[in-house]
């Protein structure tokens, strides 16, 4: 991770016309980040490409799929939408931050027994959307958490079975 | 995807002062459009002032007038589940969560609400032309492929239609757009805060280049008794209105004393036609004369080619969100039609 930064430098002293990059700090999964970033870096790329966390995914980049979300502050948003130079000082969750001590999250068992996937690339983003839906405590019925999980597609056709695991750890109630 | 230089405001006046002086410099808030836009090159600029950082226009709250004040910078979904909102304003509570997804809403502001730009695909293709995108160039949609486009207040150089669920809400509570420019504040009725597309298509509304949006102000009446908004799209969630309309009634029994009805996804603004809320005034709140409003409604319709379902369209959601709008009770989520 440490090299790919220094890397980064070094391409921007050899093209001085490039303007010069930020410091950004970051707290991702619990961990200081201290970035170097241009200031058109999204959220997403940063995460990806400067933080070696890949786990956040690129479908669209464009804010129509839902792939990128990552949890910000707690609260749900799309990674690719956002400068990072924007959320300076920010906590940042991705799905490689919710297992906690090598057990999986409730939300990750669930998408495992209800075979809430199939090619895989949408569910983490699904995942970390699931869990801000959740603490957002607004939907009290599976026709409510299937019209706030909307802005998640999957292309596999998986849906049916992401609501009934969302729905399975809601009715647990242990989602935090 | 241009290069920018970033900075950050720590007032509103600061903010102002590096906008008016580099005319390629932009505000960002919430981004969710802007940064869009700039990935597609359909706007390019040498700077941001991020203003999110400006202690003021982050509050809601209530104005000694009756009325409350939303700030600018507060995000579309802690303004729809903001409790004075939800409990007085339930119409703009509902049209918000109408849009966009529960991701979005967490980052979008409400005065970026405002500010979004259409989704006519010929606006977002550079390889056609668009009046929009290029002054001069012409319009792809008017003899494209145009099922989306409006059939009100459109003009021979642009059919486009403004996306907004919230402005619909807005235009229908009658709300007040305070801004603040080099010159000073001013206030705008909504009504004349977005523009018809005319010879100026260019110009989605009536904010200078330097001013900013600071807050929008609510009038007192929210018409939480009796309100509905109802979204039709291609998809049931997660998708642009092909029409919406946001409706609000004060009733006496069954006697309308004020009728408001919006319209979206049909015009370059949000829709509103006097003549039919006149017509329902001190009328019987039944299924005749929501028909008849409607009708008055629809008689300025312009169709295009593919477009001329939106004129039915539009009539049966009228008065289907004018029935809706008597038993608020029944909506789903979603604003989808009721049962």
């Amino acid at each position: 991770m440490r090299n790919k930064i220094i890397e980064r430098e070094q391409v921007q002293e050899t093209m001085p016309w490039m303007p010069g990059s930020t410091d950004v700090n970051l707290r991702i999964n619990g961990n200081a980040h201290a970035l170097k970033l241009q200031p058109w870096v999204s959220l997403l790329d940063a995460l990806r490409e400067y933080a070696d966390l890949t786990g956040t995914k690129k479908g669209c980049d464009h804010g129509q799929c839902g792939a990128c979300t990552v949890l910000c502050d707690g609260d749900r948003i799309l990674s690719c939408l956002t400068l990072a130079v924007m959320k300076e000082g920010a906590d940042i969750t991705t799905i490689e931050g919710i297992a906690k001590e090598g057990e999986l999250h409730p939300l990750q068992k669930a998408f495992i027994e209800h075979d809430a996937f199939q090619c895989g690339y949408c569910t983490p983003g699904q995942i970390c959307s699931a869990i801000g839906m959740l603490n957002e405590n607004k939907a009290s019925s599976r026709a409510e958490v299937k019209e706030l999980m909307s802005g998640n597609l999957c292309r596999c056709g998986a849906n049916t079975n992401i609501i009934d695991a969302i729905m399975e750890v809601k009715e647990g109630g242990n989602y935090e | 995807m241009n290069n920018f230089s970033y900075a950050r405001a720590k007032s509103i006046q600061e903010a102002i002062q590096k906008v008016s002086a580099d005319k390629d410099t932009k505000f960002v808030a919430g981004g969710t459009n802007l940064i869009d836009l700039w990935k597609y090159d359909l706007t390019t600029f040498n700077a941001l002032i991020d203003i999110n950082s400006i202690e003021e226009c982050h509050a809601i709250e209530e104005k000694s007038d009756g009325g409350v004040r939303l700030g600018a910078f507060v995000k579309n979904a802690q303004t729809a589940y903001h409790p004075l909102i939800e409990a007085r304003y339930p119409l703009l509570s509902k049209a918000i969560l109408a849009g966009a997804s529960g991701q979005i809403r967490n980052m979008a502001t409400n005065g970026g609400n405002l500010l979004q730009r259409t989704r006519c695909y010929y606006f977002y293709d550079p390889a056609v032309p668009c009046n929009k995108r290029e002054p001069g160039s012409g319009c792809s949609a008017i003899q494209g492929y145009n099922r989306i486009m409006a059939i009100f207040g459109t003009s021979e150089n642009c059919i486009a239609v403004f996306p907004s669920d919230m402005c619909i809400a807005l235009a229908a509570l009658d709300a007040v757009v305070n801004v603040s420019g080099p010159g000073g504040e001013r206030s705008l009725p909504f009504a004349d805060f977005h523009r018809l597309p005319g010879d100026t298509p260019h110009l989605d509304n009536n904010l200078a280049f330097d001013e900013i949006i600071t807050s929008i102000d609510l009038p007192q009446n929210g018409f939480a008794k009796n309100y509905s908004y109802l979204k039709l799209r291609d998809r049931n969630s997660y998708a642009f209105a092909l029409v919406s309309v946001a409706t609000g009634f004060e009733l006496d029994g069954d006697i309308i004393k004020e009728a408001r009805i919006a319209l979206g996804g049909v015009a370059h603004k949000p829709w509103r036609v006097r003549q039919a809320e006149e017509f329902l005034r001190d009328n019987t709140a039944s299924r005749e004369n929501f028909e008849t409003a409607a009708e008055i409604i629809i008689k300025d319709a312009v169709t295009y080619e593919f477009n001329s379902f939106k004129v039915e369209l539009t009539k049966r959601a009228i008065i289907r969100n004018c029935i809706m709008a008597l038993h608020p009770e029944t909506q789903l989520p979603g604003a989808q039609p009721s049962a």
